[in-house]
């Protein structure tokens, strides 16, 4: 540690220095640079999914949320090239479930709405898939909108790392791949999930919601309304 | 939760004692609770939940993954017809259509009954003697309309597959072309006893010396992998084969496990006293079910032989043993680090790397994967010596290779071959005319037109994993690479989003172009998706799922040319096409029952 010159990578021009064993996007963020992600989420070991967080390092292109940052390294992010591929990523999450904004109640408060808005995705682009993904309104407090689910699979992790539940699981494969709950019935009410889970409030879209709080906040004054997700990947939700 | 009068706890229970309620055996647990029921009951869920301590979510998980594996009842007659491109040109369609018509039953369905189901699967490695399916599992090949109408009325009588007529399962070896590997004199345990004489560092040493790479298609030094292995730290290393052969195209390793099985076994018992593993696992992938008891007795003769078990060859110090894991359809799984994931009874999805597998494998341990080929090639290094295999081939690539050669030809079927020889050798001897393509190492390989023919099978040249399928001039190239991209979705683990989402948007722009509707714009399209699954995919199966089209796009441009009617973009969605259900629940297809009439067939 007392090292003249702690170990550090340059991102887009910029010196970030990191500690042992981070990875890129943790010392970006851990220095305040913003590098668009989903699926990763600072409380949790990084996953590699989204595929969002994709950066050139030393030329090679690698998910910045698994990829070890190494001294020296020269990392880009903010370039066209990456940004046009994070914008392509996006529209295929978009046409993949179905996503109606104005009739979400995560609307504001959603990462992959706010990410898009980051990368000035101006349309979904590619066909939609319109899958045929039925809700989950069994349990008293939750409800389950499957229709927006981006695989991320942050509250499978959520349930079975910290909360110690295993709630959530993925299924099917490919295309058909799909989340679970662990219940014989299929149904989220007849599982453990509770409220307090922190399962319950990972979801970076708006698959878990909780009821009965529609448009507490209304829409305009929602944290991706105030600031955009550079500036606070991460806000706390109110009333989430 | 423990139920104790849970129906199905009775062939549950030896399925649980025989795997030692191991949750890392799931997969194995789940392919013999379905082989017992038919299905995966999800009662039988309640009761392997509670007996392994497992969340029934992630048995559920686990099961949904695999192609094989069914949650809901299935015909009791389960037949699928392996629809590489192969048999596609043999007429598996028309075959499977008969069937379908023969029986009552819509394909992808279970007849009303319940009696019979009837599907596609990915390649099944039998396309040397295609059209092929399998029937509850167990390959029937070289189909006819005649064989059709037999199974039909088999099915129809319920006649047990067991008591079918045998010459349906004969499977061929088809071995045309013999070098080192296939000529095969192999003396059990003699390449271990060249091993004990040498010793293991020297053993490696002379594996290293012969510059032996990876034959599953990477080709990784196989010397430097097992010393990695052998110098990582950990509480137990493991050798693991990978004969997961699902590359379309590929069955070289079917007739290796079929003929050679000793030497495979006998390859990773080398490994294992060099890198000092004491259990080893054979991944067989499921469409090789057959040959699990073949393969079960070739290892019970080996520990006879002293050969597997403790105290190998009475050395005191080494003890090691092979166990068999059976895949469940699910190509990905070919993939060293999904294999992995599998052995250890999860979902088949491929790991981050690094780590790799020779420092964090098989439950986080040191582990060495290789392909069949490999660990077979190593008793013929133990034996002859290093430099004496660095002798044949090429300078980047020593040794033999064996391709498995189908497709429009006389004679299809393995070519072992030094490395080095041309497209246009293998061709020539296959007794293959008028070609106008081949396809090397299968779908994800490389599409070569004739003036390419002098290139060579090398790792620095033409690299490959064994498929070697040729399509003549009357082929259609662009049904060719729309089989390959509709694999490649089927097969798409589904964990990132540019495979995922993009192996099936490929799909639906190649079945655009087919139903006569691509534009330019689709071209441009397609390019741009293939370079976002080249840079952003998690995994081998992501970066080449466009090669197919790239390559055809490139290489066979007219087949392309003729589906593009339009100059301009028009969407892929298609009014008359929409009312093709209507048409079907009426049984009209007249012309008053069409919006338009000027669609071509083509």
């Amino acid at each position: 540690m007392s090292k003249a010159n702690p170990p550090s990578f340059t991102l887009d021009g910029k010196t970030i220095p990191f500690g042992e064993g981070q990875t890129i996007i943790q010392a970006a963020m851990d220095a305040g640079v913003y590098i668009p992600h989903l699926c990763f989420n600072p409380e949790f070991k990084p996953h590699g999914s989204c595929k969002l967080c994709t950066v050139k390092a030393d030329g090679r292109q690698t998910a910045s949320c698994t990829q070890q940052a190494k001294d020296g390294m020269v990392v880009e992010s903010d370039i066209k090239e990456i940004n046009d591929e994070r914008r392509a990523l996006l529209q295929m999450l978009f046409v993949e479930g179905n996503h109606f904004c104005p009739s979400c109640e995560k609307s504001g408060n959603c990462q992959l709405q706010a990410t898009a808005y980051e990368l000035d995705m101006m349309s979904p682009h590619f066909d939609h898939f319109f899958p045929d993904r039925p809700l989950d309104a069994s349990h008293p407090d939750y409800l389950l909108d499957f229709n927006r689910c981006i695989l991320c699979s942050l509250c499978v992790r959520a349930s079975r790392d910290v909360d110690g539940k295993n709630v959530f699981a993925l299924s099917g494969r490919g295309i058909k791949s799909h989340l679970i709950v662990n219940a014989k019935s299929g149904h989220l009410a007849d599982t453990d999930f509770s409220g307090d889970d922190k399962a319950a409030h990972v979801c970076p879209v708006g698959v878990i919601l909780k009821k009965r709080v529609g448009f507490a906040t209304p829409i305009g004054q929602r944290s991706f309304d105030e600031q955009p997700i550079s500036a606070t990947p991460h806000p706390v939700v109110k009333g989430a | 939760m423990v139920n104790q009068t849970n129906p199905h706890a009775a062939y549950l229970d030896p399925i649980l004692a025989r795997h030692r309620h191991n949750p890392a055996d799931l997969l194995q647990i789940l392919i013999a609770a379905q082989e017992a029921h038919g299905h995966i009951h999800t009662d039988a869920i309640d009761h392997l939940s509670a007996a392994l301590d497992l969340p029934r979510a992630k048995i559920e998980g686990v099961a949904g993954f695999y192609s094989f594996l069914h949650l809901k009842p299935q015909g009791q007659y389960r037949v699928l017809f392996s629809d590489n491109i192969t048999d596609r040109m043999l007429g598996n369609m028309e075959l499977m259509n008969s069937l379908c018509s023969q029986l009552w039953v819509e394909a992808g369905k279970v007849s009303e009954d319940g009696l019979v189901s009837i599907n596609t699967t990915s390649c099944t490695g039998m396309c040397d003697q295609g059209p092929a399916l399998l029937v509850n599992n167990i390959a029937i090949n070289r189909l006819t309309q005649e064989r059709i109408n037999a199974i039909a009325e088999l099915i129809r009588e319920r006649v047990p597959v067991s008591a079918w007529p045998a010459e349906f399962f004969a499977i061929e070896d088809n071995i045309r072309r013999r070098d080192i590997l296939l000529d095969g004199h192999f003396q059990s345990g003699s390449a271990l006893a060249a091993l004990l004489q040498r010793g293991s560092d020297a053993t490696l040493n002379e594996i290293k010396a012969s510059k032996l790479r990876g034959r599953g298609g990477a080709g990784f030094s196989t010397g430097m992998k097992w010393e990695f292995c052998r110098n990582a730290t950990g509480d137990a290393h493991y050798v693991v084969c990978n004969a997961d052969e699902g590359e379309p195209g590929t069955f070289k390793d079917r007739v290796l496990l079929n003929g050679y099985a000793d030497r495979v076994f006998e390859g990773m018992t080398l490994c294992a006293r060099i890198i000092g593993a004491k259990q080893g696992f054979l991944y067989l992938r499921g469409e090789y079910r057959y040959l699990l008891e073949h393969l079960k007795a070739v290892l019970q003769h080996r520990r006879q032989q002293n050969l597997l078990g403790k105290g190998i060859l009475g050395q005191a110090d080494f003890d090691f043993d092979i166990e068999i894991h059976l895949g469940a359809g699910a190509y990905v799984c070919g993939e060293e680090s999904a294999l992995i994931e599998s052995l250890e009874g999860k979902r088949g999805t491929p790991r981050n790397r690094p780590p790799f597998p020779v420092t964090h494998g098989y439950l986080n341990q040191p582990t060495v994967v290789n392909n069949v080929e490999t660990f077979a090639a190593t008793t013929l290094i133990a034996e002859n010596g290093g430099a004496w295999y660095a002798g044949i081939g090429t300078e980047t690539s020593s040794g033999t290779k064996i391709l498995s050669v189908s497709g429009d030809c006389e004679r299809p079927g393995l070519y072992e071959y030094p490395f080095g020889v041309t497209i246009a050798q293998v061709l020539a001897d296959c007794g293959a005319h008028n070609t106008q393509a081949v396809q090397v190492s299968g779908a994800s390989g490389v599409c070569l037109a004739p003036n390419e023919f002098q290139r060579r099978i090398a790792f620095d040249d033409i690299p490959t994993a064994g498929a070697f399928m040729v399509f003549d001039k009357t082929r259609d190239m662009f049904e060719v690479a729309r089989n390959f991209i509709h694999f490649f979705a089927h097969e798409s683990c589904g964990f990132c989003t540019p495979c995922r989402v993009g192996t099936s948007l490929l799909c639906n722009m190649m079945d655009k172009l087919a139903g006569g509707h691509g534009s330019p714009y689709d071209f441009a399209e397609i390019e741009k998706l293939n370079v976002l699954l080249q840079s952003t995919s998690h995994c081998g199966l992501g970066h080449s799922a466009c090669n197919p089209v790239l390559d055809t796009i490139a290489k066979f441009r007219p087949a392309y040319d003729k589906r593009l009617a339009q100059k301009d973009f028009i969407p892929a969605f298609d009014l008359d096409r929409a009312l093709s259900q209507a048409r079907q629940m009426t049984g009209r297809d007249d012309t008053g029952a069409h919006l338009e009439r000027n669609h071509e067939q083509s």
